[in-house]
């Protein structure tokens, strides 16, 4: 294996200008032959704004960009796809309606007297993703794949058009364990091909499982790049926040074990189709974690514990005494509260400003009758984008336009104005950048220690891990295991859910 | 306050720059547009008429407004005007009282309400089609009601609602200012406004927020249906009878041309009532000034088309962005200097 140390890309003092911002500053970037290089930063970083400028999506202000040594100019993706510069993105931008051959050969299919030759295409289409190992059948809609198969086929494609660079934008975010493993398979083997790859990711250990080299970018600046083998992961956080995150993790380490009296029963509680029936107590003071795979009944508990699904089995106690959750409206009146996984449909109140969004549920409570007055909604907004820190230019502002971090901390910031006692987290920490990460990890451990009852759902195991009492793990829509004390660890959540995958194949 | 102001000025600043420039246009045609004089205690004059003639539309395009706001849309409220035309002239010629009358004639208007946003609300078909299914039948229930026949009727109570006046305005205008001035504070001073904001924008979100969805649909679409109750009150007062063919004929479409001149969005969400009341006295003022200007009559509708199709593109997105963009680089030029 000769690994050739030549740059394949090369861009050097990059600066891009928008008006009243500059969201580059003269960034230097090289990509050597067989290498991945993760590219990290926060949202905002400049992260994208450098890609744009690689793949000609954006036109680069200033500084020069060498491919093979030649200088280029790309005035468009196609021209920079043409010279050998490929990008997957997170959303795989092929058409799920065309076959899997036909989203391989779009615009370039095998033709003779002008018509596609079907069968070439195929065989064609079968040959190069045998290369990646993958066996499918190449005639079926794409859509019938999962994301990981799309996005291989997107990378296929990617690669066969290009050859020199492949950009990976956030290919990882919305895959399974399993899934990830397939794609750094793909991606080692590409590297061994002698292709340069750049990889931008939120997931930390991702990086450290696949990268050569890391380049953090920081408000539009470039601030280093390290070899990955050199950078300890406090190195790099520091790297990316400018600031100490580490007493952030070290200190949730210490697990407080004051939780109070039981407050919440759910006995039996289950639905049909949704989750299999279920125990579950919650005390206050204490976060209960909820581990488990993609599908495996995670939001679906949450929708039952919260009104939105109805409970066809069990009963639910608040102090022992019954209670009936019909709708998210009286689970509200129950002091509940809950921040959804799907932020843009479920929670965010687009076109309204980030005042209002923060004032609906509490206003929704008292009911149209008994307005918050603007004076009342100022001082609750100001408030909770001081305390959660919020970063938005006033509270006037649309909430659409705010990064993902800070809507997720709007929509905290609208339960926590209605002053919930029980509090669920569906993912709170999905696709947001790491600074803001950190903050809600801390929120979660504060608001525990005030007393609040927390159900969090998160698929980063070590992040739940950090802060919850007890975690219950998911499995095929069913309550499988609960783990307590010692035995919280990502390995054992893992264990948890392999030992039901055993007991399953026994059966 | 001031601020606040100055917002209001400045999302209604093209409605109003149209409606001037109408006004003007209908100046230019006929000279005498301006004049307003008194007679019999009441005003008279262009300016007086098109308050006076835009009443039904402007009384529709409240409820409209924030039917829309919902993300809906209420078709059925020109058939609505023809049923409550229907109810109030054979109350009245029944021999009940004009109280009585009004009270009814307002109380079916409202269950006409009830009975679309049970469709929209509880069984959740789509608004569009659900309220279709009363404008195509309303009119049906309106013949039904006066038998075929145009009832005609000469109370004085009554039509004291069409003809008669206030304070030297004529009462429709009277009327619609007034519902108008209620239906905004109800919905500005109370938290209404917001909540419907929010339904129309993510009825989802706004439900796991915990707003009662289905009882604000409700509302919006009774509230729309009382609305078009007034209206109908109005037009059988004004011509002293019940059309059950003709009475409120297409006016849901100018209530939702109104809606749209005014600046709000199909789309739901944001929504101010005064910018449709704006907008309906814009249609108005154009129906008015091409009767008054001496057109041939068949170029009506086509001039009325041309001016709605321009105040369109006017507020169009499109326009909109291109015109931030004008001035961004107006302002950019400016600081360079």
């Amino acid at each position: 294996m000769v690994h050739n140390f030549e740059n394949i890309l090369a861009a050097s003092g990059i600066s891009k200008f928008f008006p009243g911002a500059v969201a580059l500053d003269k960034v230097d970037f090289t990509l050597r032959r067989g290498e991945v290089h993760a590219l990290l930063g926060e949202n905002g970083a400049g992260k994208s704004t450098l890609i744009k400028c690689i793949t000609g999506a954006y036109h680069r202000d200033e500084g020069s960009l060498m491919l093979d040594g030649q200088e280029i100019n790309p005035a468009n993706t196609l021209a920079a796809q043409k010279l050998g510069i490929g990008t997957v993105y997170q959303e795989v931008n092929l058409l799920s309606n065309l076959s899997v051959a036909e989203n391989l050969f779009l615009g370039r299919q095998p033709r003779r007297f002008g018509m596609t030759e079907v069968r070439a295409m195929n065989r064609k289409a079968r040959d190069l993703l045998a290369g990646y190992g993958i066996d499918i059948d190449v005639t079926a809609e794409l859509s019938r794949f999962s994301v990981a198969v799309q996005q291989v086929v997107a990378i296929a494609r990617a690669v066969d058009l290009s050859g020199k660079v492949l950009i990976l934008d956030e290919p990882t975010a919305s895959l399974d364990n399993q899934e990830v493993a397939l794609l750094f398979r793909i991606i080692e083997d590409l590297k061994q091909r002698g292709l340069g790859i750049v990889f931008i990711t939120h997931f930390l250990e991702q990086v450290y499982a696949i990268s050569d080299r890391i380049t953090v970018l920081r408000n539009g600046k470039l601030v280093g790049t390290r070899d990955a083998a050199d950078l300890p992961r406090q190195g790099l956080i520091a790297m990316m926040l400018g600031r100490e995150l580490a007493h952030v993790e070290e200190a949730v380490k210490e697990r407080s074990h004051a939780a109070g009296e039981v407050r919440y029963r759910f006995s039996g509680y289950g639905k049909r189709g949704k989750v299999k029936p279920f125990d579950l107590e919650v005390r206050a003071g204490e976060v209960v974690g909820i581990a488990g795979l993609l599908g495996s009944g995670r939001t679906e508990t949450a929708e039952l514990l919260f009104g939105i699904e109805h409970a066809d089995s069990g009963s639910a106690t608040i102090d022992g005494q019954p209670v009936t959750l019909s709708s998210p409206r009286a689970a509200i009146e129950k002091d509940f509260g809950f921040c959804p996984e799907d932020r843009k449909t479920d929670g965010i109140i687009g076109d309204l400003s980030i005042r209002e969004n923060i004032a609906l549920a509490l206003q929704a409570r008292r009911g149209w009758t008994r307005p918050l007055s603007r004076a009342e909604q100022n001082a609750l907004a100001d408030r909770y984008i001081k305390a959660l820190d919020i970063r938005t230019t006033d509270r006037e502002k649309p909430i659409r336009l705010l990064s993902g971090g800070n809507q997720q901390k709007a929509i905290l910031a609208r339960w926590l104005a209605t002053n919930p006692k029980f509090l669920i987290l569906d993912e709170p920490t999905r696709g947001i950048d790491v600074g803001a990460h950190a903050e809600i990890i801390k929120l979660i451990e504060e608001l525990c220690a005030g007393g609040m009852s927390l159900i969090v759902i998160s698929s980063e195991l070590e992040e739940l891990v950090a802060y919850s009492s007890r975690v219950i793990v998911l499995r095929d829509r069913q309550h499988i295991a609960e783990l307590t004390g010692e035995r919280i660890t990502a390995a054992g959540i893992v264990e948890a859910i392999a030992a039901a995958e055993h007991k399953m194949e026994e059966a | 306050m001031r601020s606040s102001l100055k917002a209001l000025a400045y999302r209604l600043a093209p409605q109003l720059i149209a409606l001037v420039v109408i006004l003007l246009l209908n100046f230019i045609t006929s000279p005498q547009f301006f004049n307003v004089v008194v007679q019999n205690d009441r005003l008279y004059g262009s300016l007086i008429d098109v308050l006076n003639r835009g009443a039904p539309v402007a009384l529709l395009a409240i409820g409209m407004t924030l039917v829309i706001a919902t993300k809906g849309i209420d078709l059925s409220v020109g058939a609505v005007i023809a049923i409550c035309g229907a109810v109030a002239a054979s109350s009245i010629v029944s021999g009940n009282s004009v109280a009585y009358t009004v009270i009814l004639t307002l109380s079916i208007g409202l269950a006409c309400g009830v009975w679309n946003g049970f469709l929209v609300a509880v069984l959740n078909i789509q608004p569009i089609i659900a309220t279709l299914v009363l404008m195509v039948a309303g009119r049906g229930i309106a013949q039904l009601i006066t038998e075929g026949a145009i009832l005609t009727f000469n109370d004085d109570g009554l039509t004291f609602f069409g003809s008669g006046s206030l304070l030297l305005l004529p009462m429709p205008v009277v009327t619609w200012i007034l519902v108008g001035l209620l239906v905004i504070l109800l919905v500005r001073r109370t938290a209404l406004g917001m909540l419907i904001e929010a339904v129309g924008i993510n009825r989802r979100a706004s439900t796991l927020s915990g707003i009662q969805t289905p009882v604000l649909l409700m509302a919006v679409y009774m509230l729309s249906g009382l609305c078009a109750s007034i209206a109908g009150v109005i037009v059988a007062a004004d011509i002293k009878g019940a059309d059950a063919n003709n009475a409120g004929l297409w006016l849901e479409l100018d209530a939702i041309l109104a809606v749209v001149v005014g600046g709000n969005s199909l789309l739901g969400g944001r929504f101010s009532i005064l910018g449709s009341l704006i907008g309906a006295m814009i249609i108005q003022a154009v129906n008015t000034g091409i009767l008054s200007s001496g057109f041939p009559p068949e170029f009506n509708l086509i001039i009325k088309a041309v001016i709605i199709i321009v105040i369109l593109v006017i507020q169009s997105p499109a326009v909109q962005s291109l015109a931030i963009f004008a001035s961004r680089r107006q302002g950019g030029r400016e600081q360079s200097k």
